[in-house]
């Protein structure tokens, strides 16, 4: 683009070239400091985690600088240190079923309790659809380490959701939700629900009623009218909000981290682990690996779906 | 409206197309389920008592217990410095890759730029924090560095997306003709800049500078990864707390952040409201 132009070319036309030349590189210099810091913190230290997890471990931390498979074979595989006998590393397919199904169970439950939701919002009268979704927007933005800790004040055996069903004598002592699995549920539903409702509300506030009303009128029953009509017509915004949870519940830290108590861990803590106390970094580089590669598909699904919708218009 | 009920009408309550029985009760739901648990840990930040379960009564104690403790008082200050370096950094750069992506023929590269700017949102905290710990860390031993410097780059890098966006939006509605104008009146293209392009930009930078310094204050994963010894912000030193006994001095210390959170968010929507 910015070579010298053909002296054959009408000096209008090379004047439009140079022009053109100077403002892609007047575009590039501006964008230029924000790639740097970019490339530096965030991007660049990426191809380094490709590069370690190819490495031999170091023995205490760190790295070996020569070539293994042993880290992206440990991801599945079990090696036992005595006999050298091969087995499928139960722990690590435990902690994957844990995150798999977790996140599915998240995204399915933040699904029910948002839509409704979102189309309570979206049925508002408009000057007071802003205030509702303020409302929504408050705890999205909120820290998450604070509503973490403020779910498990809820749960925990002290809490208030067991003092109240003892007080009401639904139970005779009280339930311990902390530290399991179903604590890690709650909490993940309690911290992605906006995530949902957000893109939801944004479908759902396009939606054409007249087509719900013509549906009516063609004796649509109440169920069909939603199952046949508003669903289909709002179905990119499930699909974005179902994926908006999905993902960060796929790679969630914090929340598996105070709610599970650090036996109920999901692929995060793991990777956690092998950077610490497991002293594999390899491992743990290869298990980063693993959940961006199943992030990106998701992202894919995503993106997908949305210039299905762009294309629609 | 469809005066006429289809399938089966509710007596005594006219038909409304867009009434979904049940609905409303599963939004109350939602909405008990997420405010309550902000609301008890609010409630009890004002608690008298040692305990974060049993109510004995208001006082401000736990608030002048956070106020006074030292490694709060550090964290704070860290936490108040790092956010307002990242944030200021973050929105320097993005306001520029915004002036240099934005009001543009799409160019050879413009996608790249594109997605590296938005990538910090697409890759898991967890990967991104695992992969500056071993970059920082082959840094620290070269360099023989360990400052705040880490962390403040760490913060710029991720928060560049929550800044470009806004700033990106408010160019992308910007009116031409004044910048037009001024270069007929034979303004110099810095002065079309400095006095028309960066006032009329303002409320966008605004935005995306309150945007970058809420997320930095919030972040925890990265943060952990990141820090070394006795860098604690305050979110990794509420989490490393966790590990002791819990107080209610930990639920003064989010009642702070949260009001914090409320009041830059509520200006946010003011910022974003006149606008319109």
């Amino acid at each position: 683009m910015a070579g010298p132009a053909a002296p054959a070319l009408a000096p209008a036309r090379t004047g439009e070239t140079a022009a053109r030349a100077a403002r892609i590189r007047r575009n590039w210099l501006l964008a230029t400091p924000a790639l740097v810091l970019l490339l530096l913190a965030a991007s660049g230290p990426l191809l380094v985690v490709v590069v370690y997890s190819v490495l031999e471990p170091g023995e205490y931390s760190g790295v070996v600088w020569e070539l293994s498979g042993e880290g992206w074979f440990r991801v599945l595989f079990h090696r036992d240190i005595f006999d050298d006998t091969l087995s499928l590393a139960d722990a690590h397919l435990t902690i994957f079923w844990r995150s798999a199904s977790i996140s599915l169970l998240t995204t399915a439950i933040t699904l029910v309790l948002g839509f409704p939701t979102a189309y309570f919002i979206a049925t508002r009268p408009p000057t007071q659809r802003m205030l509702w979704l303020f409302l929504v927007t408050i705890p999205f933005w909120t820290n998450l380490l604070i509503r973490t800790f403020a779910i498990m004040e809820v749960i925990r055996n002290e809490g208030i959701l067991n003092s109240w069903a003892m007080k009401l004598g639904l139970i005779q002592a009280p339930i311990q939700i902390l530290y399991t699995d179903t604590a890690v549920l709650i909490g993940m539903v309690y911290v992605y629900l906006p995530l949902m409702v957000l893109p939801l509300y944004a479908a759902m506030e396009r939606l054409d009623f007249r087509l719900v009303e013509a549906a009516y009128d063609l004796y649509a029953s109440r169920w069909r009218v939603l199952t046949r009509v508003i669903v289909p017509l709002v179905r990119p915004g499930i699909v974005a909000g179902s994926i908006l949870v999905f993902i960060p519940s796929l790679g969630a830290y914090v929340t598996p981290r105070v709610l599970g108590g650090g036996k109920n861990m999901m692929i995060s803590n793991l990777i956690e682990l092998q950077f610490g106390e497991g002293r594999n970094w390899p491992l743990g580089a290869a298990l980063s690996m693993t959940l961006l590669a199943f992030v990106m598909v998701a992202l894919l699904v995503y993106v997908r779906n949305m210039s299905k919708v762009e294309r629609r218009g | 409206m469809a005066e006429r009920a289809a399938g089966r009408p509710v007596p005594g309550r006219p038909f409304s197309v867009r009434r979904i029985p049940g609905f409303a009760g599963i939004a109350a739901v939602s909405f008990v389920l997420l405010y309550a648990p902000i609301v008890t840990l609010v409630v009890y930040s004002f608690n008298a008592g040692d305990s974060i379960a049993l109510w004995e009564g208001l006082s401000l104690r736990w608030f002048a217990a956070a106020w006074a403790n030292e490694q709060v008082q550090e964290a704070t200050v860290r936490s108040l410095v790092v956010a307002a370096s990242a944030s200021a950094i973050a929105t320097a750069v993005s306001t520029m890759a915004a002036l240099g992506t934005t009001r543009t023929a799409p160019f050879p590269g413009s996608m790249a730029i594109y997605a590296l700017i938005n990538q910090p949102l697409m890759v898991p905290e967890i990967v991104t924090a695992v992969a500056l710990l071993i970059v920082f860390a082959m840094i620290k031993i070269s360099t023989g560095y360990s400052g705040l410097g880490y962390l403040i780059a760490a913060h710029a890098a991720f928060c560049v997306p929550f800044a470009y966006l806004p700033i990106r939006a408010r160019l992308e509605g910007m009116d031409l003709s004044y910048e037009v104008a001024a270069a007929d009146l034979y303004a110099t293209p810095w002065q079309t800049f400095r006095r028309i392009t960066l006032p009329l930009l303002s409320p966008g930078i605004v935005a995306g500078a309150m945007l970058a310094f809420v997320i930095s204050l919030d972040d925890v994963v990265i943060t952990e990864f990141v820090k070394s010894a006795g860098q604690d912000t305050l979110p990794t030193y509420m989490l490393g707390q966790l590990r002791r006994a819990v107080t209610p001095e930990v639920n003064a210390i989010s009642t702070a952040l949260l009001a914090v959170t409320v009041v830059l968010l509520s200006a946010f929507f003011v910022l974003n409201r006149q606008r319109r």
